[in-house]
C-alpha cells in the first residue's frame, strides 16, 4: 500500500481530474464536480484515496498483510469501543492562549471586585474569574455593606449571568431586529420629541443610586426639559422614604451600628437578613452576641413581627403579632418611653403584655440600644422609632443620618401614579422600561399590563422578556451587570464602580447605554460614562491612579455620605389611628418573597430552591396561617384557600407555620410570574393579584374560604417539635444567666462517649487536622452558606417535583427546629454540612471503597469508584449524603457550562455526593503554602460556606493547630458533638446557643 | 404408555398413598413433561407470567435508561422495594435448601417428594433476589466492581462492608443450589431420555443426563455427592440469610443496629419459604393429579414447620420491641414507637397480624388439613413477610437520628412494576420447569415405596 508506485499514480489521476475541471467556475463547476464523480477514474480515485484497510481481503493486497492489519484495526476499536462505552466523555478542544493575558495563570483563578444592586444598593463583591468565566460571587472584605460575607441574591447572580432564558435578540414585537432598526426607531421618535421638548417621553426605571447614571439623565433632562423620569421597586423602602419627609421634613437615609447596642427591639425589622445592610447589621450583631467565655456579655433582642424572619428567630423574646398591630405596639412603647401619650386603643392585649420591661431595658441602655422600624411598616412607625431612638440618646451613637443614597428619591407610589395619569390622558408618546417589572410588579388597581399599551412607542430594556416585555413593542436585551461598566452607592453611601469580568454573552445594551442614545454622544461606552462621570468629580492629581485603585478595591474612597445630626420634627407624629377590628376576617401580609424577592429572581433555579429561611418551602410562595388560625378555617397544610380582598379574589395553598401571628396570612411576593423562563414560569400564585396602592404590605379585612383542591409543596424539612427536654440533644441551648453559673449547662443530659471506647486503636493525624465549628449562637438561618456551597461545588439544581421526592443536592442545609408552644415556638436554626466523622458510619459500609478517610480527617467521596448502592447514606445518621438519582447536572446547555467550577468535578447519574470542606480550596492552600516553604496559616482556607457566612457562624481550621481559631472554638464550653452519644466522633461541632431573656419577662 | 397409566390420586395421610407401583411413579411423574397436554390453567398462569415478565423488563430498561430515581427512593429512605423485594425474594429460597440439605441429613423421607421442585423454587427465587442488588446501583453497569477481581486499578471492594459479604453469600448460595439441583436431576433426565420419542428429545435429555446408566457404581458417587453438597449447603440455610440480616445490624440505623437479627432472620426466611411452597404445591397436585405423591401428610408438615418457625418470628417481634424499650436507648425507642404508631403503622399492624397472629390457626388440624385454607394463609404469610422486611427497612430509614430529615416514603409504579415484574419472572421459569423437567423427584419417590424398603432390609 505504501508503494511509491501507487503514489505516483495517484498523483497523475489526482492532475488529470484537476484537470478536467480547470476553466469550470460557478454553476458549471458544481455541475462539473457531479459528472467528475461519476467517472471511473475518480472512483479509482476514491478507492485509492481511502485504502480499503479495514476489509483487507481483496485480491489485489496482500492477504497475510490485510489480515494482520484488519485484525489489528479491530483489536484497536474493541479497545476503543471499551474505553467509551462505559462513560460519556465529551469532545474537548484544547486551545493555548495566543498570546497570555496579563496576571493571568491558568487553573488559577481571579478576583474582581464590583457591586451587586438589589432596589439600587449596592453589596460590594469580589468575583471569581476562571480564565475569562466569572463563576463565583464572594463579599468583598473592603465593602462597608458585606464586610466579606455575601447574601444568596449576590451569590445566585452568577447563575442569572449564564440563564439560557436571557433574552438574547432585540426584538419588535416578538421579531428579531437589527440594532440599526432600532437605532433609526428611537432617533426618529427622539426627532419628533426634541421640538416638543421631550414632553412625550418618559422614562421608567427602578430605584437609582448610580451617580453616573443620574447625571446622564440630568444631561437627558437638559435636553428634552419635559421628559419624565418615574421610578418603581415594588419592595423599595417606600414607608422610610415617607417617613423621612414626615419625621425630618427631608428625604434621609437612616443606618444602624449594632456594635454597641446592649438592646435592640425590631418592629417587625428583619434586619439580620434583609434589607441593604444586613449582612453587616448580621456581622455586628453576631460580635455582639457571641459568648466566648463565661464573663462576656450579650446583646438583647426583641422581636415583634407577624411572620418568623431569621431575625425572629435570634429574639430572646419575640412577640408574634399582626402587622398591623405594630403600630400600636410601636405607640405603646413611646408612650412608655415619654415620647406620645394617649390611652391603650389596642384590642391585643399582648401588645402591651412585655412594654414596662422593654421600655426599662432600653432606658437603662441610653445610647447604648436600638428601636429599628421594619421597611414594611407604615411611616408612622418609623417616625416614631426615630423619636424614640432620640429620646434614648441613640442618634449619632447606634442610628445614623444621612442624605439619601438614592439619585432622586421621590415617592415611588405618586412617580407611579402619575405615570398612569399620562398614560390615560395619552400624553406619553416614547416610554422607556429600564428594568424592572412594572406590568407585573404595580399594585393590582393600576392595570399597568393594558394601560402601558397606552403609550405610542414602548422600548423595554430587560434581562429577560418578561411581562412587561409582552406589551412592548422593543425588547432590547440587557447586559447582566457582570458584562458591563456601572456604580451605584451601598447603604452608606459608598459607591462601587461595577466593571465587566465578561463580554456580553448574549449582545445587548446597558441602561448606561441605552439612556446615552437619548443624548448628544449616542456612541459613548459605559466605560467611557463612567469613567467619564468620575473623572469630572475627580479632584486630585494622578486620575488613572485614582480610578484603578478605586476600580480594583471595589469601593471609591471618601464617597460614604457625611452623617447629620437632625432633630426629628414636632409634626412628626401624625395622628394616631383608631383601633382596628377584624371583624371575623384575616389581615392580608405582603412581604417580598426570602429567595425569589419581588419575582426579578424567579428564575434563577438556585434561589427556586434554596429553601426558604424557617419555612423550608422550595419552589412556591403559600399562604402562610398559624396553627390556631388555620384550625379555625379548617384547613390543613396544601389546602387551598380562595383568598378575597377588595373584591380581588385569588387561590392560594396553605401553609402552617408555627410562629405566624393568628389571624393574619402571610403572602410573598414575587410568585405567579407568566414570562420568566423556563424555572420561574408557573411557580407558585400571585399575591401581586391582590396588592393594591393603599395596602401596599398589609391591611385587614381579607376573606378566606376553602376551596377544594390539594397542592402539593416541596419543602426540604417537616415540622418538628423538640421535645421538651429534648432527649436527642440536637440543639444545646442555655439562657446565659445559666451559662454563666454553670458552663456546662448547654449540654444538661447529654452524653459524650469516652475516645477509648471503640475496638479500633486510636489514630493519630499527623499534619494538618481540619475541622470545622458551628456557632448557632450566631447562626441566623438565612440560608447564605447554602447557595455559596452549591455555586462553589456545581451542586445541581433538581427541579421541584425532585425536591418533594427528598432528592435535593444541597451539601448543607440549615435545619430549623422548635420548641415549647405549637403557636409561639422558640425557633433554632442548625446549618448540617457533613459531620466528617473520624469513625465514620457510611465508610464503614461502602462495598466498594468509595468514600474514605483521608490522613487529614477529612471523609473523601471518590465519586469515580461509587456505584451507588446508597449504603453509606442510610448509615449516615446525619443525612448529610445526596445521590444523583437521575443525571441531575445539566451536561447539555453550553452556557450553564461555563458557570460551573473547574475545580470541582460534575457529578453524573448514579454517584453519592456530599461536603468535602471544599477540599479543593484546602488543596489550593497546601500547594501555595508549600510553594513558599510555609505553613498553612489559620484562616488561609475558608469554606465556600464559611467565607459567606454573614454572623461568622463557621469557622473552619486546622485542630491540630492549638492557636487556631476553630480550636479555640473548639475547646469553648458551648462546644458539642452532634448526636454525640453515637460516638462518632464528628469533626464539625456546633457552639450552643443562648439567649439572653429579660429576668423580668417570665417564660 | 398413556393407555396404561395408572393414576393414584387420591389424598392419602401418608407420604405416598397406598398402590404406587416403581412404574406408576414413574409414568405420572414423567408424563407431565413427556405425554401429557399442558392443562388450560397452566397455560392462562404462563400468560400472566409471561406479561409480568414484559412489565419487568419495561420497568428495568426504563431504570437502566433514566436512572433508579424512577423508583421512589429518596432521602433518607435510599433502600425500599429494592432491599425489600431481595431480601424477600432470598428468604423464599430457603425452604428450598432446608427440605433438600437439611431434612436430607435428618433423613426425613417425606421430603422426597416435594424437594424438586422446592429447590427450582429456591434458584429462581434466588434469581429474583439477584436482581435487585444489581438494579438498585445508581451505575448497575459497574457491578462487578463488587468482586475482588484482579484490576490495574489496584482497588479492592471494602471487605469490611456487609454488602460485599451479600455477594459471596449469595453467589455461593446460588452457585450450590444450582448444582445440588442439577447432580439431583441427573437419574430422572436419565429416565426422561429413555422414555422419550422424540429424537431431539432423547438427545437433549441425554445431553443433560450427562452419561447416566444407573449402574451401581454411578448410584454410589451420586450417593456421596448428593450428601457432601447437602453439607455444604446446610450451613448456607444459616448464612445466607445471616448476612444478609447483617446489612442491617452493622448499619447504626436506629431499628437496624441489634445482634438477634441473624436468627430472626433465618428463622422469617424458613417461615416465608415454607409458605411458597405450600402456595405452589397446593395449585399443583391438584391441577397435575399429584395428590397420591404430594400428599396431605407433606402440606401438613410444611404447615407445621411454618407454623413453628412463625412463633419464633412472632417471638422476634417481642423480643424486638423488648430490647428497644430495655436499651433505654432514645432513638432505638423512637425507632419502635414511631414503627408502631408513626407513618408505617398500617403496614407494621398487618404484618403483626400476617406473621404472628395468622399462623398460630395451624395449631388447629383443621386447619393444616383444609388445602384451600392453607393455600390462603401461605399468601397471608408472604405478604406479611414482605410487609415485615418493608417495614423494617423503610420505617427504619424514614425517621432515624435527625428529625429534621425524617421524610415519608411513597412508592412509584415503577416500583410495583419491578416487584410484579419478578413474580412473573419466577412463575416464568417455574412453569417451564415444570414443564420440562421432572417437578417431583422419580427415584426418590420410588425409594418411599415399600417394594424399595423390603429389598433394602432383605438386602441388610
Amino acid at each position: 500500500m505504501s508503494d511509491p508506485q501507487t503514489n505516483t499514480d495517484l498523483a497523475a489521476v489526482r492532475s488529470a481530474l484537476w484537470a478536467q475541471l480547470e476553466g469550470a467556475r460557478g454553476r458549471d463547476y458544481w455541475r462539473s464536480l457531479e459528472d467528475l464523480a461519476a467517472t471511473p477514474e475518480f472512483q479509482d480515485l476514491l478507492e485509492r484515496e481511502f485504502p480499503r484497510q479495514a476489509v483487507g481481503w481483496s485480491e489485489d493486497e496482500n492477504p497475510v498483510e490485510g489480515r494482520r492489519n484488519f485484525l489489528k484495526l479491530m483489536g484497536a476499536s474493541l479497545a476503543l469501543a471499551g474505553m467509551t462505552a462505559c462513560t460519556r466523555q465529551p469532545t474537548e478542544h484544547i486551545m493555548p492562549y495566543v498570546r497570555q493575558p496579563e496576571d493571568l495563570i491558568p487553573g488559577r483563578p481571579l478576583f474582581f471586585a464590583t457591586a451587586v444592586t438589589l432596589n439600587g444598593v449596592a453589596n460590594g463583591v469580589l468575583v471569581e474569574s476562571h480564565e475569562g468565566r466569572p463563576t463565583k460571587i464572594e463579599g468583598n472584605p473592603e465593602h462597608p455593606a458585606t464586610l466579606g460575607a455575601c447574601d444568596p441574591y449576590s451569590q445566585a447572580a452568577v447563575l442569572q449571568l449564564y440563564d439560557p432564558d436571557r433574552s438574547q435578540a432585540l426584538a419588535y414585537n416578538g421579531e428579531i431586529r437589527s440594532w440599526g432598526a432600532f437605532t433609526g426607531a428611537l432617533r426618529d421618535a427622539l426627532a419628533q420629541q426634541r421640538v416638543k421638548n421631550g414632553a412625550g417621553i418618559r422614562i421608567l426605571t427602578e430605584t437609582l443610586t448610580s451617580p453616573s447614571m443620574a447625571d446622564q439623565l440630568r444631561t437627558i433632562q437638559k435636553s428634552y426639559p419635559g421628559l419624565k423620569w418615574h421610578q418603581w421597586d415594588p419592595a423599595g423602602p417606600h414607608s422610610a422614604r415617607a417617613a423621612a419627609m414626615q419625621a425630618f421634613g427631608q428625604p434621609v437615609n437612616t443606618y444602624y451600628d449594632f456594635t454597641n447596642a446592649n438592646v435592640v427591639v425590631s418592629l417587625d425589622a428583619d434586619f439580620l437578613a434583609s434589607g441593604p445592610a444586613s449582612l453587616r447589621y448580621a456581622r455586628q450583631f453576631a460580635r455582639r452576641h457571641r459568648v466566648d467565655a463565661g464573663t462576656d456579655t450579650m446583646n438583647r433582642l426583641y422581636v415583634v413581627e407577624p411572620m418568623p424572619t431569621p431575625t425572629g428567630t435570634k429574639a430572646d423574646h419575640r412577640l408574634p403579632l399582626r402587622a398591623g398591630d405594630i403600630e400600636e405596639f410601636a405607640w405603646a412603647l413611646g408612650i412608655s418611653l415619654g415620647i406620645a401619650q394617649g390611652p391603650k386603643t389596642g384590642e391585643n392585649n399582648d401588645i402591651y403584655k412585655w412594654l414596662g420591661p422593654i421600655a426599662r431595658d432600653l432606658e437603662t441602655n441610653k445610647g447604648a440600644s436600638i428601636v429599628i422600624p421594619g421597611e414594611q411598616q407604615p411611616p408612622i412607625v418609623h417616625a416614631l422609632a426615630a423619636l424614640m431612638n432620640e429620646k434614648l440618646g441613640n442618634t449619632g451613637k447606634t442610628v445614623f443620618h444621612t442624605d439619601p443614597i438614592e439619585a432622586n428619591p421621590v415617592d415611588q407610589l405618586a412617580s407611579l401614579q402619575d405615570l398612569v395619569k399620562d398614560l390615560d390622558s395619552g400624553a406619553v408618546e416614547v416610554l422607556i422600561v429600564i428594568g424592572g417589572n412594572p406590568a407585573f410588579t404595580a399594585p393590582v388597581e393600576m392595570g399597568m399590563r393594558d394601560r402601558l399599551k397606552k403609550a405610542k412607542l414602548r422600548i423595554r430594556l430587560g434581562m429577560y422578556a418578561d411581562e412587561t416585555s409582552q406589551v412592548c413593542q422593543w425588547q432590547v436585551p440587557e447586559t447582566h451587570f457582570l458584562e458591563t461598566w456601572g456604580d451605584a452607592r451601598a447603604f452608606d453611601g459608598t459607591v462601587t464602580i461595577q466593571q465587566p469580568l465578561i463580554q456580553p454573552l448574549y449582545g445587548g445594551r446597558s441602561a448606561l447605554q441605552l439612556l446615552q442614545s437619548l443624548t448628544e454622544q449616542p456612541e459613548k461606552t459605559p466605560y467611557d460614562i463612567v469613567k467619564g462621570y468620575w473623572h469630572d468629580q475627580h479632584t486630585g492629581v494622578d486620575f488613572e491612579a485614582w480610578w484603578r485603585r478605586a476600580v480594583h478595591d471595589g469601593v471609591v474612597p471618601g464617597t460614604a455620605l457625611p452623617t447629620k445630626s437632625l432633630a426629628v420634627r414636632g409634626e412628626a407624629l401624625s395622628a394616631r389611628a383608631g383601633a382596628k377590628h377584624l371583624g371575623g376576617k384575616l389581615e392580608v401580609i405582603f412581604r417580598p418573597d426570602p429567595t425569589i424577592y419581588d419575582g426579578r429572581f424567579a428564575n434563577s433555579g438556585w434561589l427556586q430552591e434554596l429553601p426558604k429561611p424557617i419555612t423550608k418551602l422550595t419552589w412556591d410562595n403559600a399562604a402562610f396561617l398559624s396553627p390556631a388560625t388555620a384550625h379555625r378555617l379548617g384547613v390543613q397544610k396544601g389546602d387551598l384557600l380562595k383568598l378575597t380582598y377588595q373584591g380581588r379574589s385569588l387561590n392560594a395553598p396553605v401553609f402552617i407555620q408555627p410562629g405566624h401571628v393568628n389571624g393574619a396570612a402571610t403572602l410573598h411576593l414575587g410568585y405567579g410570574r407568566t414570562h420568566a423562563g423556563r424555572a420561574g414560569t408557573g411557580t407558585g400564585f400571585n399575591p401581586y393579584g391582590l396588592r393594591t396602592a393603599n395596602a401596599l404590605w398589609q391591611d385587614i379585612g381579607m376573606d378566606a374560604v376553602k376551596t377544594s383542591g390539594k397542592y402539593e409543596f416541596a419543602d426540604t424539612q417537616n415540622f418538628h417539635l423538640l421535645e421538651t427536654p429534648d432527649r436527642r440533644h440536637i440543639i444545646h441551648r442555655a439562657d446565659l444567666a445559666d451559662f454563666q453559673k454553670n458552663p456546662a449547662s448547654p449540654h444538661e443530659g447529654a452524653e459524650t462517649p469516652p475516645k477509648e471506647l471503640s475496638l479500633y486503636p486510636e489514630w493519630k493525624y499527623e499534619g494538618h487536622a481540619w475541622g470545622m465549628a458551628i456557632d448557632l449562637n450566631s447562626c441566623t438561618g438565612c440560608g447564605a452558606c447554602v447557595i455559596a456551597c452549591q455555586a462553589e461545588n456545581n451542586i445541581a439544581v433538581v427541579g421541584k417535583d425532585q425536591v418533594r421526592r427528598g432528592r435535593a443536592m444541597h451539601w448543607v442545609r440549615v435545619d430549623s427546629y422548635y420548641q415549647g408552644d405549637e403557636n409561639d415556638p422558640a425557633i433554632y436554626n442548625q446549618p448540617v454540612p457533613c459531620m466528617h466523622c473520624e469513625d465514620a458510619p457510611c465508610e464503614l459500609v461502602c462495598p466498594v471503597q468509595a468514600t474514605v478517610h483521608s490522613s487529614e480527617g477529612l471523609n473523601d467521596m471518590v465519586y469515580n469508584r461509587c456505584v451507588g448502592t446508597r449504603y453509606c447514606s442510610n448509615n449516615c445518621p446525619y443525612k448529610v449524603r445526596r445521590f444523583n438519582f437521575f443525571l441531575f447536572s445539566d451536561f447539555e446547555t453550553p452556557s450553564l457550562k461555563l458557570q460551573r467550577n473547574p475545580d470541582v468535578s460534575v457529578r453524573s447519574r448514579g454517584v453519592m455526593e456530599k461536603c468535602t470542606y471544599c477540599v479543593q480550596r484546602i488543596n489550593s492552600a497546601k500547594i501555595d503554602a508549600e510553594k513558599q516553604d510555609r505553613p498553612v496559616r489559620d484562616g488561609e482556607i475558608q469554606t465556600a460556606c464559611q467565607a459567606t457566612c454573614p454572623s461568622e457562624a463557621i469557622v473552619f481550621g486546622d485542630i491540630n493547630d492549638k492557636n487556631s481559631r476553630v480550636s479555640k472554638l473548639k475547646a469553648n464550653e458551648r462546644n458539642y458533638s452532634l448526636l454525640a452519644d453515637l460516638n462518632t466522633r464528628p469533626r464539625t461541632t456546633y457552639l450552643a446557643t443562648l439567649r439572653n431573656p429579660n429576668s423580668e419577662i417570665g417564660a | 404408555m398413556a393407555d396404561d397409566r395408572q393414576v393414584i390420586d387420591a389424598p392419602s395421610k401418608k407420604i405416598i398413598a397406598p398402590g404406587y407401583t416403581f412404574g406408576t411413579v414413574t409414568d405420572q411423574i414423567a408424563s407431565v413433561v413427556l405425554t401429557r397436554k399442558t392443562p388450560y390453567v397452566v397455560m392462562g398462569t404462563f400468560a400472566v407470567a409471561m406479561g409480568l415478565l414484559l412489565i419487568f423488563l419495561l420497568a428495568v430498561g426504563l431504570l437502566l435508561t433514566k436512572g433508579v430515581g424512577v423508583w421512589g427512593l429518596r432521602g433518607p429512605t435510599m433502600w425500599a422495594w429494592d432491599i425489600t423485594n431481595f431480601v424477600w425474594w432470598v428468604g423464599i429460597g430457603h425452604a428450598g435448601t432446608l427440605i433438600s440439605a437439611i431434612l436430607l441429613l435428618l433423613n426425613q423421607q417425606w421430603r422426597n417428594s416435594i424437594n424438586r421442585f422446592a429447590e427450582a423454587m429456591t434458584i429462581f427465587a434466588v434469581a429474583c433476589a439477584g436482581m435487585f442488588p444489581i438494579l438498585h446501583l445508581g451505575r448497575p453497569w459497574l457491578m462487578y466492581w463488587l468482586f475482588p477481581y484482579p484490576n490495574t486499578m489496584g482497588i479492592e471492594p471494602n471487605f469490611r462492608s456487609p454488602l460485599v459479604w451479600d455477594v459471596f453469600a449469595v453467589s455461593t448460595y446460588a452457585t450450590v443450589s444450582v448444582l445440588f439441583w442439577y447432580v439431583g436431576l441427573m437419574p430422572d433426565l436419565a429416565t426422561l431420555r429413555d422414555r422419550s420419542e422424540h429424537r431431539a428429545l432423547k438427545v437433549t435429555y441425554g445431553f443433560l443426563a450427562m452419561g447416566w446408566r444407573g449402574s451401581a457404581k454411578h448410584w454410589a458417587v451420586y450417593e456421596t455427592a448428593s450428601l457432601l453438597l447437602a453439607g455444604l449447603a446446610t450451613p448456607l440455610v444459616l448464612s445466607v440469610h445471616t448476612v444478609v440480616s447483617l446489612d442491617f445490624t452493622v448499619g447504626i440505623v436506629p431499628g437496624w443496629h441489634s445482634t438477634f437479627f441473624p436468627p430472626y432472620f433465618v428463622a422469617g426466611a424458613i417461615y416465608s419459604g415454607f409458605a411458597m411452597v405450600l402456595a405452589l404445591a397446593i395449585p399443583l397436585r391438584s391441577v397435575y393429579g399429584l395428590k397420591g405423591l404430594i400428599t396431605e401428610r407433606h402440606l401438613d408438615n410444611a404447615a407445621k414447620v411454618m407454623m413453628a418457625t412463625g412463633l419464633i418470628v412472632g417471638y422476634s417481634y417481642i423480643m424486638e420491641a423488648f430490647s428497644a424499650w430495655y436499651s433505654g436507648n432514645v432513638y432505638e425507642q423512637a425507632a419502635m414507637w414511631n414503627r408502631m404508631t408513626g407513618p408505617y403503622k398500617y403496614q407494621y399492624w398487618v404484618l403483626v397480624a400476617c406473621n404472628v397472629i395468622a399462623p398460630n390457626a395451624l395449631w388447629f388440624k383443621k386447619v393444616r388439613s383444609n388445602t384451600v385454607v392453607l393455600f390462603i394463609w401461605s399468601l397471608i404469610v408472604l405478604v406479611g413477610m414482605w410487609l415485615e422486611r418493608f417495614v423494617i427497612i423503610v420505617a427504619s430509614l424514614a425517621q432515624d437520628n435527625l428529625p429534621s430529615s425524617w421524610r415519608v416514603f411513597e412508592s412509584t409504579r415503577w416500583d410495583w412494576a419491578t416487584y410484579l415484574g419478578t413474580i412473573g419472572l419466577f412463575l416464568f421459569l417455574f412453569l417451564l420447569f415444570i414443564r420440562l423437567l421432572p417437578m417431583i423427584s422419580i427415584f426418590e419417590v420410588r425409594t418411599l415405596l415399600p417394594q424399595a424398603k423390603i429389598k433394602e432390609d432383605s438386602r441388610g
